[in-house]
């Protein structure tokens, strides 16, 4: 809501106050000034001129060369390229010496030859937007009504010398979509009267009942509908003053009827709609939901299906409105029109909701209706409309209204106690001071020992219950005046949960491991949505994406870090490692929450260790990824539970990629991305995992126990064992460790070969065997006759035999 | 033959300290004081003296020897240091070359915040409470006051999957889980940090996937000046120790009374500038006491138990504490941009 401080003063006395101090004092106590425009900033020096003499510039087929008087003495000579100036006109010139916004200057000039001395504006050129202006000056420049007095300030004239404060307005707050709304608020801010607007009126003898009946079908949506008649009306431009304060709240003017419909809308709160009586086609007026598939044109000439959904207004046949949206192209007000049938009504806000969305239709009337008008508004801003349509449009106003009325109106009553506002909001307000709270919302409030009992307006339909007493006390009170405190009475334990705390560590080690946290969005595209999944679900779709990038909610991680790297790799960056712990989306079916599992997902590309003037480079390899994975199971406690096992994951290499396995089940996997996929993302060798954190953080970990230091030596032996090239090392340690329990505590590969110098389908793998006895020190005997053993159990096992 | 071990310790002496290197040195020691050398053919040559003169012969003799090893002592240990010392010269190495480079990376800007705020808010006897992303239109708006049709629903336009599930728009759900899991009793504290959701388009200041953190308190004696207490000592420890804070009237529908809070303006201590635009004042939160039907909703009796609840946004708070200018850097995760959040302040 744009408000003028201009055009507030009529109704609420701003004396002592500046638009700036108004603006700090309406923000503190509950609506945002967004910002306060001075509308006449960085302009000076334009005044009304009046066009002596216009001819076609002798040079130029598109100017015009103008005398003008601007009331010094003799008309200057000024040079003007605008199609419609003309002789006789009363115009705003900026003289010699003028500023204009964006820092222009008016200097003396020669254009194609002829002096021109001083410029004739349009109002854009006067700092006001194009779509403001009425459309028979919007290509050129303005003419003032020809009642201007020359050498006058043409900015003044223009209502130009005013600012706005623009109201950012919650929801709850619609009485101030209205000059008279805001008013009350801010007389209850600075404890000033309100003045009401003049609707003094002298009806004609006719009645209006006589020129058309009224009939509501849909009473629900259509409970109050005030039809007043306005014969002999001539249609011209609305006083300068009228158009003036309509386009600073953001309004094109049209003509003095629909200007003053949408001047009161302004001024009420109340949205009204002027027909052409005559183009109406019937005497009545009949409102109804509309026909499924029923077609109509509104003003703007959009033909409209309209659905039973939708609310008309109707000549007894056919559609002449959509109801609190927009008028019809067919009963539009025109430069012909003589005899005004205005509307004024209450409609269900839903009801307009609906039809506004549908047709994308958001107007000013229906903004209002949306959030709920006042429903004692009604009848004062249609009569105050027809003053005015009396007043500046030469009308007859004729006696009465005709109408439907089924509207009951029930201010809310609310009682609070004082004890109760002082103990909600931690103060120790005084019932007089409550009381004064009330009074200055002119809210009636009576007070019976400590309950305080609030009638409040129809045009706060915001206030209902209890609390919204409190905070019309708190606001007006002033939040600076609410005390500082903390939270007394029992004390809660502040902290981490389990789980959060080893979340912390999962990103403390990979961070530390050298990765750099990333942060990636949960949409997706179908596409990239499953791709590297653990589990094979449905994916989600939004029912309305913004995009197709952003229409599946992820089942990985992976494909978003591997784009990180691509977007890095493209700008020199393409040794980088990466990690992120977040949610992916499981389907449960359809119309079910989805089951959501946090992950947590690395990938590493490039060079993992580079130190170019000792000549080491060394690109990330399975054993890089690996290798944090087995430290960071360390550092959780769970090594001795997790295996990794050769496996198949569509997209990763397959040769180069693990399953990783939690007591025995997958939750995840380690490798190289295909080669195939790294191409697609433009990467160089890839190395990656993604895992299930949830299975990994909710796995309970044994209590840390302190296990003593050995006091005797342990022995080790070396062995080099000829295996076939399938065996994996990970099953001969096994077989070892088995083999050789209790005394062998470790067993470790040391070297692993399986060039040409050995055996076809074999290789050598050794393994460096440390056995201890915590007791006592070990013989050689004893340690031998393990050692066999275990090397019986290589041989027989896995044919695994020491190299000759 | 006194004069000869004179001459013999002059000449070896003279011969000593010309040596250049250990290996002369050697050779000099074995020339004068071996078995072959000219003092043991002095010392043979004794018997032939008198028995008065033996002894000072003698005497003599050992004392040349003695001066003589102990200047070769001298001048191999003075040739060994320089050895040394010529050999740590020949290893010195530049010590301005850059150091071994050790691998390291940081949180994510989001996290450094959100991580600082839930550490502030433990120590003031929270717990983190987390949520589902994906929530029921129940918990997302209907708990939260704003049931279907209400107009406050257009401040939010939101990712449906279906009509009744959705990409949560704010982490309220979690606050109205928690009281519901609370069955009514108090006391409640927490902090619930998360992702949601909004059908903005991606652009300087929108995008479509933010994060946020909502605080609640919930217990028997909660009061309006709490929340301005417990804002206050977030906004000084966060912000810095010298800033103000201001609460401002606001509308959330699952608050009543609503507050928003302003910080004063850091860039110029509240005179007005460009940051603040020339308010003094910058936004940082929303905040409110508990909506009584919020409250009875998940089963709270309204007449015994009030709270105060807050949000406030992380890409916003990092936005003005670390003057990032583009809310898309959060989501783009260059590194250029990450790695400068590595400092721990």
């Amino acid at each position: 809501m744009f408000v003028s401080y201009k055009w507030l003063q009529e109704y609420v006395d701003l004396s002592g106050v500046t638009p700036a101090e108004l603006a700090e004092k309406i923000t503190k106590s509950g609506i945002e000034v967004e910002g306060v425009e001075i509308l006449n900033e960085g302009i000076k020096n334009v005044v009304v001129g009046y066009v002596v003499e216009r001819e076609q510039h002798p040079n130029a087929t598109k100017l015009n060369k103008c005398l003008v008087d601007i009331g010094e003495g003799e008309p200057v000579q000024i040079i003007c390229g605008a199609p419609n100036v003309d002789k006789g006109q009363k115009v705003a010139v900026a003289k010699v010496g003028a500023r204009l916004p964006g820092g222009v200057k008016i200097k003396r000039a020669k254009l194609r030859g002829e002096e021109s001395n001083g410029m004739i504006c349009s109002l854009q050129e006067l700092g006001i937007e194009s779509k403001l202006i009425q459309k028979e000056y919007s290509e050129g420049i303005f003419v003032f009504p020809a009642d201007a007095e020359v050498g006058t300030d043409a900015l003044d004239l223009l209502g130009r010398d005013d600012q706005i404060l623009e109201l950012g307005l919650t929801p709850n707050r619609a009485d101030c979509l209205s000059m008279l709304g805001v008013a009350y608020e801010v007389a209850a801010i600075l404890g000033r009267e309100v003045k009401l607007p003049e609707t003094n009126l002298e009806s004609a003898e006719e009645k209006a009942s006589d020129y058309v009946t009224v009939t509501v079908e849909a009473k629900e949506d259509n409970p109050l509908y005030v039809a007043k008649v306005i014969k002999n009306v001539k249609i011209s431009n609305s006083p300068l003053w009228m158009q003036a304060r309509l386009m600073s709240a953001g309004i094109r003017p049209h003509n003095n009827v629909v200007d003053i419909t949408n001047y009161i809308l302004l001024e009420y709160g109340q949205p009204l709609h002027a027909f052409d009586y005559d183009r109406l086609g019937s005497k009545q007026i009949l409102v109804r939901r509309a026909a499924d598939g029923e077609k109509f044109i509104t003003l703007d000439d959009v033909e409209r299906t309209l659905t039973s959904d939708h609310l008309v207004i109707t000549n007894g046949k056919e559609p002449v409105a959509l109801a609190g949206v927009m008028g019809g192209a067919n009963s539009e007000v025109t430069s012909d029109t003589t005899t005004v049938l205005l509307e004024s009504a209450y409609f269900n806000g839903a009801t307009i909701r609906k039809a506004s969305k549908d047709h994308g239709l958001r107007s000013e009337a229906s903004a209002r209706y949306e959030k709920g008008i006042d429903p004692n508004r009604v009848r004062p801003a249609g009569e105050r409309a027809a003053y005015l349509m009396a007043k500046y449009a030469g009308g007859e106003v004729l006696e009465g209204t005709a109408e439907v009325d089924v509207l009951t109106v029930e201010p809310a009553v609310v009682s609070i106690t004082l004890e109760k506002i002082n103990r909600v909001l931690g103060t120790d307000i005084q019932m007089k001071e409550v009381k004064d709270i009330f009074d200055r919302l002119q809210f009636d409030a009576v007070i019976e020992d400590d309950t305080i009992t609030v009638t409040a307006p129809t045009r706060r339909g915001d206030i209902k219950i209890e609390e919204d007493l409190i905070e019309e006390v708190a606001r007006l009170f002033g939040y600076d005046n609410i005390p500082y405190t903390l939270p007394i009475g029992s004390t809660t334990p502040g902290k981490l949960s389990e789980y959060q705390k080893k979340r912390r560590v999962v990103r403390q080690f990979l961070e530390g491991a050298g990765l750099y946290q990333a942060v990636t969005y949960s949409l997706t595209s179908e596409q990239k949505a499953a791709q590297f999944a653990l589990e094979n679900r449905d994916t989600i779709r939004l029912a309305m994406p913004m995009s197709e990038d952003r229409s599946v909610l992820r089942l990985s991680i992976l494909p978003q870090l591997l784009e990180v790297l691509k977007y890095n790799s493209a700008r020199q960056n393409d040794s980088l490692a990466v990690y992120e712990t977040g949610n992916v989306f499981l389907a449960n079916g359809t119309d079910v929450q989805p089951e959501e599992s946090e992950h947590l997902a690395a990938a590493i590309t490039g060079l993992w260790h580079h130190h170019s003037w000792q000549g080491e480079k060394k690109p990330v390899d399975f054993f890089v990824a690996k290798g944090i994975l087995e430290g960071l199971f360390d550092r959780l406690g769970l090594t001795n539970r997790v295996e990794y096992v050769q496996a198949q994951v569509e997209g990763m290499h397959p040769g180069r990629t693990a399953e990783i396995r939690l007591n025995g089940a997958k939750i995840g996997f380690v490798g190289q991305v295909h080669p195939s996929v790294q191409k697609e993302f433009d990467l160089k060798d890839t190395y990656v995992f993604e895992l299930s954190l949830k299975a990994v953080l909710n796995e309970e970990t044994n209590a840390l126990q302190y296990q003593s230091i050995p006091r005797f030596p342990s022995i080790t032996r070396d062995i080099a064992l000829v295996a076939d090239k399938e065996t994996v090392s990970g099953s001969l340690k096994s077989i070892i460790l088995e083999a050789g329990a209790p005394l062998l505590k470790d067993a470790e590969v040391f070297d692993l070969y399986q060039g040409d110098k050995m055996e076809a389908g074999k290789k050598s793998i050794a393994f460096s065997l440390k056995y201890m006895d915590p007791e006592r020190t070990l013989t050689d005997e004893e340690v031998t006759k393990v050692h066999d053993r275990v090397l019986n159990a290589l041989a027989e096992k896995a044919g695994a035999v020491l190299r000759g | 033959m006194q004069e000869r071990l004179k001459e013999l310790q002059a000449e070896a002496i003279q011969k000593v300290d010309q040596s250049a290197g250990l290996k002369e040195l050697n050779d000099i020691r074995v020339a004068y004081l071996g078995k072959k050398g000219p003092i043991t053919e002095v010392l043979r040559g004794m018997g032939k003296l008198s028995a008065e003169e033996r002894p000072v012969i003698g005497a003599l003799a050992n004392e040349v020897r003695e001066a003589i090893a102990a200047k070769i002592e001298a001048k191999q240990s003075a040739l060994e240091e320089a050895a040394v010392q010529e050999k740590l010269a020949a290893e010195s190495i530049d010590v301005t070359l850059p150091g071994r480079p050790v691998k390291a990376g940081n949180h994510h800007p989001l996290t450094k915040i959100i991580e600082e705020i839930e550490d502030l808010f433990i120590g003031m006897g929270y717990e983190i409470a987390e949520g589902p992303e994906v929530e029921q239109d129940y918990y997302n708006f209907e708990a939260l006051n704003l049931p279907k049709g209400h107009p406050a629903r257009d401040m939010q336009d939101s990712f449906y999957i279906t009509e009744e599930i959705l990409l949560r728009t704010h982490t309220s759900p979690v606050q109205a889980r928690t009281m519901e899991k609370h069955q009514g009793k108090g006391p409640i504290k927490i902090i619930c940090p998360g992702k949601v959701y909004r059908r903005d388009n991606d652009d300087a200041t929108h995008s479509h996937q933010f994060m946020q953190i909502e605080g609640l308190v919930v217990g028997e004696n909660i009061r309006m000046s709490d929340l301005k207490g417990t804002l206050n000592v977030f906004a000084k420890k966060m912000f810095g120790e010298d800033r103000e804070i201001r609460l401002r009237p606001s509308f959330f529908p699952f608050t009543e009374p609503s507050v928003e809070m302003d910080i004063s303006c850091k860039m110029c201590g509240g005179h007005g500038c460009n940051v603040c635009k020339h308010t003094g004042w910058i936004e940082i939160l929303g905040a409110g006491m508990v909506h009584p039907n919020v409250l009875e909703m998940a089963g709270y009796d309204s007449k015994k138990y009030t709270g105060f609840a807050f949000g406030m946004g992380p890409e916003r708070i990092a936005m003005l504490k670390y003057g990032v200018d583009d809310i898309r850097h959060f989501y783009t995760n260059d590194v250029r941009f990450l790695n400068q959040f590595a400092i721990e302040e």
